[in-house]
C-alpha cells in the first residue's frame, strides 16, 4: 500500500461515505466534502516527495498486484512525471468545485457532493493506471458521474448535452476496447510497460497495417474525449449546460484524458503509424486552433467563448504532440496543466460572475469593473494567461509548442500562432464587452465583490498562473524527463524531413539542456 | 453398449435436484386445496425450501461427476453451472413476485408449482447428453411457461401473449424434433459423443451434408428458444404481454437453459462440422444485436424495451457460439450468468412499479424515481449500467469477455460492429436513467409503494451479484474456464 494507492482509493472511500451521510442535512455534506477532498489533496503533495529537487525518469510509487487471474488483469499503479502533475491537477481542482458548488447547488446536495468525490476517483485513477484494462475502467468510471453532473444539476439543454456526451464518448471507447482487445490477444498480457516493450523489440509481431489500425481506435477514442477538430461538438453542449464545478472538472481534467492517452498510449506504442499520420492529424489540429478561435469570438455566451477556446487551446497540446521533438511533448504537457488552470479559473469566474446575476449572455453585463473590481482584477490576470502573455502560463508552454513545430515545419507553427493572435482578440473583446462602459443601475445592485469564499477558490490558481509563468523549473526537468522516456521510441520513427535538419535539433537541445 | 437397467445410487443423487423440485411442485398442488385462503403465503416459503434444497443437491451432485441412466445425463461442471444459475433464477422469481400475485388476487399453488417444473426442465435440459433428453427438458420447461405467460387467465393481454408463446413455440419445437430425427437416421443414434464420433469418421463425408441439415434445423428450435434473429419476433409481444414477474423469470432462466443445450450440442455433437454452421451463427449473431437494439431505440413501454435489450444481449452471447472456442463457451456462460442478474433485477424494479393491473409500464412514468425513492432507483441504475456495459459491472465483464473470445477466433468485424452495436444500446438505457434522475416526479412516481421485502431482497441480491461479478470475476470465470473444457 502506497501513498498513491491511498490517493487513488480515498476519493472512493470518501464517495462511499458520503452516500450514507443523512441527506437533510446539506451543511454536514458540504463540509465532509470539502474536508475530505482537501485531505486528499494533502495527501496527494506527498506524491512530490521523490520529485522534490530531481527528476527521476522512471516509474515512482508502483504498485502492481493480481486482479483477476485470467485474462490476467492487474493493478499496476504508477506515476512519473506527466502523471504526477496531473493527479495534482485533479486533487487540486476538487476542492475548489466543491467550494463553488457551497451555494449554488441547493437540490440533491447530498448526490452532487456523492458524484464529484466518485468522479475524482476516476480521474486520478485514469493517470495513474499502467494496466490497459484497469485503465479503461478508470476511464469509463470518470464517465458516469459527469454524465449525472451535466444532466442534473445543468441548465436547460441538459438532458440532451449529458446523453451526447455520454454517447461520443462510449462510441470511441469501444474502439478503444477492442484495440485492448487485440493487443492483449497479440501480447498475453494487458500491462503497459510489457506491451511498450514487447511492440519495440519485437517480441509482439505486429504487422505495419495492424499497428495503424490499432493506432486509429486508440486515436480517434482520445481524439473524441481531447476534443480534435471536427469531432469536438459534444464539448461546447456540455461546457454550456454543466453546472461550474462539472464544467470546471470537464475542461480542467476530462479533456486531460485524450491527451494523456496519446501521449502515453497512442504516440509510443504505434511510432511509425503516428509518423504517417502526423500530417493529417496535425492539420486537422491546426485547423481545430484558428476554427475553435473564430468561433469563440462570436458568441453571444460566456462559456461557450470558455469552451471553444478550450478547442483551440487543446490544438496546441495535439499539435505539441504530433511534432515528436522534446519541445513539442513538453510543451504539450505543460500546456495541458496550463489549460486545466487558467480554463479551470476562467470557467469558475464564469460561474461567479453567474452567481451574481443568473445570466451567461455577455450582452448582460457589461461596466462590472465598477461595482467589483478585485472580480475585474483576478479575471483580468486569468484572461491574460488564457491569451499567453509572458510571464503567465500559458506562454510557456505555447512556446515550447511552437518552437518543436518549427523544427518539423516551420509553417506549421505560423499557422499555429494565428491562434494565439486570434485569442487576444477573443479575450479582451470579452473582457471589454462584460467588465467595461457603464454599469446599469440594476446590474450594480447585483454584483458584490469577491467574498471570503471566493477569495479561496481563485487565490490559489491565480499564484499557480504566476509561479508557473515564471518559475518553470520547479515543473519542467520531471516532465521533461519522462517525455524524454516516451520520445525514445518515437525519435527512431522519425521521417526523413526532420532527419534533414538535425542542425536544428541539437541546438535545441543544447538549449534546454542548457534550460534546465 | 447394453444399457444398466438397475440404476444405482448415484443415478438418482445425479438428479436429486430434479426429483426434489418435481416432488415438491407436485406437493404444493397437492396440498392447496387442504389450506385455507389466509394463509396461501406458505407455498412461496415452501417453493423456495425445495429450490434451496434442489441448489444444495446440485452443488452435492457435482462433487461426484460423471454420466448417469445409460449416459443419458451427465452431470459436469458445465450442467452444476447451469443447474445453479436456473435455481437461483427460480428462487429470485418466486422472491419477486408474491406481492404481485396478491395485488391481483391470484396468489394461488399453481404459479409456484409451475415455476418448479420449469425449473426441473431447464435443470435436465442443462444435464442432458442426449438429444431425446434435451427434448423432455425442454417441453417440460417450456410447457410451464406457456402457462405461466397466460396465467392472470382474465386479462387479454396474458391470454395473447400465451397463445403466441405457445403457437409460435411448438412450431419450433417441431423444428427441433425434426433435427433430432433426422439426426438419428443419419447417425444412428441420438448420443451427443456418439454424434460426435460418427461425424469424426473419416468415411463419414457423404454425411456431413445430411448432419448439416440436421444441424441447421436444431438451429432453428434453439434459435427461437433463445430469441435468437431471424426467430425473435415472439419475444417482444410475450415479454410485453405476459405479468412482470414472469417476464422476469422467462427472459433469465429458460434462455439461459436454451443456451446451455445449445452450447452443449453445437459444441460437442456438431463441433466436427463447426465450419458450416459458422457462418450462419455469425451472422444471426449480427442481426440479433442489430435488430435488438435499433428496435429498443424506439420503444416508450419499459417492458417492451427491456424484451428488445433482452434479443440483443442474446445476439452478443451468439457472438460467443461464433467463436466456437473454448474461450467463448465460458464467455458465454459467465455472460448468462451476468445478465441473468442484471435483467431480474430490472425486471424486478419493473414488477415493484407497475402496480394493479400494471398500469405503470411506460418509460415516461418513472419520472423523477432517482428522487422519491433512492435506493430503488439507484439499484436500477447499477442494473442499468451493467446492462450498458460500464466497468466494475458483471455485465462489462461478461461482454469484454466475450468480445476477446471473438477476436481470439479472428471475428475482427464481427466484435467491432458488436461492441459498436454496444454503444447505440447506451443510448436506450440512457434514457431510464435521464427519465429516473433529471425529470421532474410524475403522478406514477409520487404515488409509489414502498419496497415488498420479496422485491427487495430480490433487488439486493442481483445488484450485488451484479457488482461482484464486476469487481471480482475470479471466481465464477475459473469455474466456467475449468468446466468449458468439458463439454467438447
Amino acid at each position: 500500500m502506497t501513498l498513491l494507492d491511498a490517493v487513488i482509493f480515498l476519493p472512493l472511500v470518501a464517495f462511499l461515505v458520503c452516500l450514507v451521510l443523512p441527506k437533510d442535512n446539506p451543511g454536514l455534506i458540504r463540509m465532509f466534502s470539502l474536508i475530505s477532498s482537501c485531505g486528499i489533496f494533502i495527501a496527494s503533495l506527498g506524491l512530490l516527495g521523490p520529485y522534490w529537487f530531481q527528476a527521476p525518469a522512471k516509474f515512482v510509487y508502483e504498485t502492481n498486484l493480481p486482479w483477476i487471474d485470467s485474462p490476467a488483469i492487474r493493478y499496476h499503479v504508477a506515476i512519473d512525471g506527466i502523471s504526477l502533475w496531473l493527479v495534482l491537477l485533479t486533487t487540486l481542482l476538487t476542492p475548489l468545485c466543491v467550494l463553488v458548488s457551497w451555494r449554488s447547488i441547493d437540490k440533491h446536495v447530498k448526490q452532487f457532493f456523492a458524484f464529484l468525490l466518485l468522479l475524482e476517483f476516476g480521474l486520478v485513477g485514469v493517470f495513474c493506471a499502467f494496466d490497459f484494462f484497469l485503465f479503461y475502467v478508470f476511464w469509463e468510471v470518470a464517465l458516469v458521474p459527469m454524465y449525472f453532473l451535466i444532466g442534473v444539476w445543468g441548465h436547460e439543454r441538459r438532458i440532451y448535452s449529458a446523453v451526447k456526451f455520454f454517447l461520443y464518448t462510449m462510441a470511441g471507447s469501444m474502439l478503444m476496447l477492442v484495440a485492448i482487445i487485440y493487443l492483449y490477444n497479440a501480447a498475453g498480457t494487458f500491462d503497459y510497460s510489457r506491451i511498450l516493450a514487447g511492440i519495440q523489440n519485437g517480441s509482439i509481431p505486429l504487422s505495419s497495417q495492424e499497428q495503424l489500425l490499432l493506432f486509429l481506435a486508440f486515436f480517434i477514442a482520445f481524439a473524441i474525449k481531447v476534443p480534435l477538430f471536427p469531432l469536438h461538438t459534444w464539448l461546447p453542449d456540455a461546457h454550456v449546460e454543466a453546472p461550474t464545478a462539472g464544467s470546471v472538472l470537464l475542461a480542467s481534467v476530462m479533456l486531460k484524458m485524450g491527451t494523456y492517452g496519446l501521449l502515453r498510449f497512442c504516440v509510443p506504442m504505434f511510432p511509425s503509424a503516428a509518423h504517417s499520420c502526423a500530417n493529417w492529424i496535425v492539420t486537422l489540429a491546426i485547423i481545430g486552433i484558428v476554427y475553435g478561435a473564430l468561433v469563440a469570438m462570436v458568441q453571444p455566451n460566456m462559456k461557450k467563448l470558455v469552451a471553444y477556446s478550450s478547442v483551440s487551446h487543446l490544438g496546441f497540446v495535439v499539435l505539441g504532440i504530433f511534432t515528436f521533438t522534446q519541445q513539442g511533448f513538453d510543451g504539450a504537457v505543460y500546456q495541458m496543466l496550463n489549460h486545466g488552470i487558467s480554463t479551470g479559473a476562467l470557467f469558475l469566474l464564469v460561474g461567479f460572475l453567474y452567481e451574481r446575476r443568473h445570466s451567461l449572455e455577455i450582452a448582460s453585463y457589461g461596466g462590472v469593473a465598477t461595482p467589483a473590481p478585485n472580480l475585474s482584477t483576478v479575471f483580468m490576470i486569468t484572461m491574460l494567461a488564457s491569451i499567453g502573455l509572458p510571464m503567465l502560463n500559458n506562454f510557456v508552454g505555447e512556446y515550447l509548442v511552437l518552437q518543436g513545430a518549427s523544427f518539423v515545419y516551420f509553417r506549421w507553427s505560423v499557422f499555429a500562432a494565428l491562434g494565439s493572435i486570434l485569442a487576444a482578440c477573443y479575450m479582451l473583446w470579452l473582457y471589454q464587452r462584460i467588465f467595461f462602459g457603464k454599469a446599469s443601475e440594476d446590474l450594480s445592485h447585483h454584483m458584490p465583490d469577491l467574498n471570503f469564499r471566493e477569495y479561496a477558490i481563485i487565490v490559489p490558481l491565480i499564484l499557480l498562473m504566476v509561479w508557473m509563468g515564471t518559475f518553470t523549473q520547479s515543473f519542467i526537468p520531471s516532465i521533461s524527463a519522462s517525455n524524454t522516456v516516451l520520445l525514445g521510441p518515437v525519435e527512431t520513427g522519425r521521417d526523413v524531413h526532420v532527419r534533414s535538419s538535425p542542425r536544428r535539433l541539437d541546438a535545441a537541445s543544447k538549449e534546454l539542456a542548457n534550460a534546465r | 453398449m447394453p444399457a444398466n437397467f438397475v440404476p444405482t445410487a448415484n443415478d438418482y443423487a445425479r438428479i436429486l435436484p430434479e426429483i426434489i423440485m418435481a416432488v415438491a411442485g407436485t406437493l404444493i398442488m397437492v396440498i392447496e386445496p387442504l389450506i385455507g385462503e389466509k394463509k396461501r403465503t406458505v407455498f412461496s416459503s415452501l417453493s423456495v425450501l425445495a429450490f434451496v434444497a434442489a441448489l444444495g443437491a446440485a452443488v452435492e451432485a457435482n462433487s461426484v461427476p460423471g454420466t448417469s441412466f445409460a449416459n443419458m445425463l451427465i452431470v459436469d461442471g458445465f450442467a452444476t453451472f447451469f443447474r445453479v444459475l436456473v435455481i437461483a433464477v427460480g428462487i429470485l422469481s418466486v422472491l419477486s413476485a408474491s406481492q404481485y400475485l396478491r395485488l391481483e388476487h391470484a396468489d394461488s399453488a399453481e404459479y409456484y408449482a409451475l415455476l418448479l417444473f420449469s425449473v426441473t426442465g431447464q435443470c435436465i435440459m442443462a444435464t442432458a447428453n442426449e438429444l431425446i433428453m434435451i427434448f423432455i427438458g425442454l417441453e417440460i420447461s417450456s410447457i410451464a411457461t406457456y402457462v405461466l405467460a397466460g396465467y392472470l387467465r382474465d386479462d387479454k393481454r396474458n391470454n395473447e401473449a400465451a397463445l403466441k408463446y405457445f403457437l409460435l413455440g411448438s412450431f419450433a419445437t417441431a423444428f427441433l424434433l425434426y433435427g433430432i430425427a433426422w439426426i438419428y437416421g443419419t447417425t444412428g443414434s441420438t448420443n451427443l459423443a456418439d454424434i460426435r464420433a460418427f461425424l469424426l469418421t473419416p468415411g463419414s463425408t457423404n454425411n456431413v451434408v445430411l448432419a448439416s441439415t440436421a444441424a441447421a434445423l436444431i438451429f432453428v428450435g434453439f434459435a427461437f428458444k433463445v430469441s435468437a434473429a431471424p426467430f425473435q419476433i415472439w419475444a417482444p409481444d410475450v415479454y410485453q404481454g405476459a405479468p412482470a414477474p414472469v417476464t422476469l423469470f422467462m427472459s433469465a432462466g429458460p434462455k439461459a437453459a436454451a443456451f446451455a443445450v445449445f452450447l452443449r450440442v453445437f459444441m460437442t455433437a456438431f463441433h466436427p462440422i463447426a465450419m458450416r454452421w459458422e457462418p450462419f451463427v455469425w451472422s444471426s449473431a449480427l442481426l440479433t444485436m442489430v435488430i435488438g437494439n435499433f428496435a429498443a431505440l424506439q420503444q416508450t413501454n419499459i417492458k417492451r424495451m427491456l424484451a428488445y435489450s433482452s434479443i440483443a444481449h442474446a445476439g452478443y452471447v451468439m457472438v460467443a457460439i461464433a467463436a466456437h472456442n473454448q474461450i467463448g463457451i465460458a464467455a458465454a456462460m459467465f455472460y448468462l450468468a451476468a445478465y441473468a442478474f442484471m435483467n431480474i433485477g430490472a425486471f424486478a424494479v419493473v414488477t415493484h412499479f407497475s402496480r394493479q393491473g400494471e398500469k405503470y409500464v411506460n418509460i415516461e412514468d418513472l419520472s423523477g424515481l432517482g428522487w422519491k425513492q433512492p435506493a430503488t432507483a439507484g439499484l436500477f441504475a447499477i442494473f442499468l449500467l451493467s446492462l450498458i456495459g460500464v466497468p466494475l459491472t458483471g455485465g462489462f465483464f461478461g461482454k469484454f469477455y466475450i468480445f476477446k473470445a471473438a477476436l481470439d477466433a479472428n471475428l475482427v468485424w464481427l466484435a467491432v460492429l458488436g461492441l459498436l452495436n454496444s454503444a447505440v444500446a447506451a443510448y436506450y438505457y440512457l434514457r431510464v436513467l435521464v427519465v429516473m434522475y433529471m425529470k421532474e416526479p410524475g403522478p406514477a412516481t409520487v404515488s409509489v409503494q414502498p419496497l415488498s421485502p420479496g422485491i427487495r431482497a430480490t433487488l439486493w441480491a442481483s445488484a450485488l451479484a451484479t457488482l461482484f461479478l464486476g469487481i471480482f470475476p475470479s471466481l465464477v470465470l475459473n469455474f466456467a474456464q475449468s468446466s468449458s473444457a468439458l463439454v467438447k
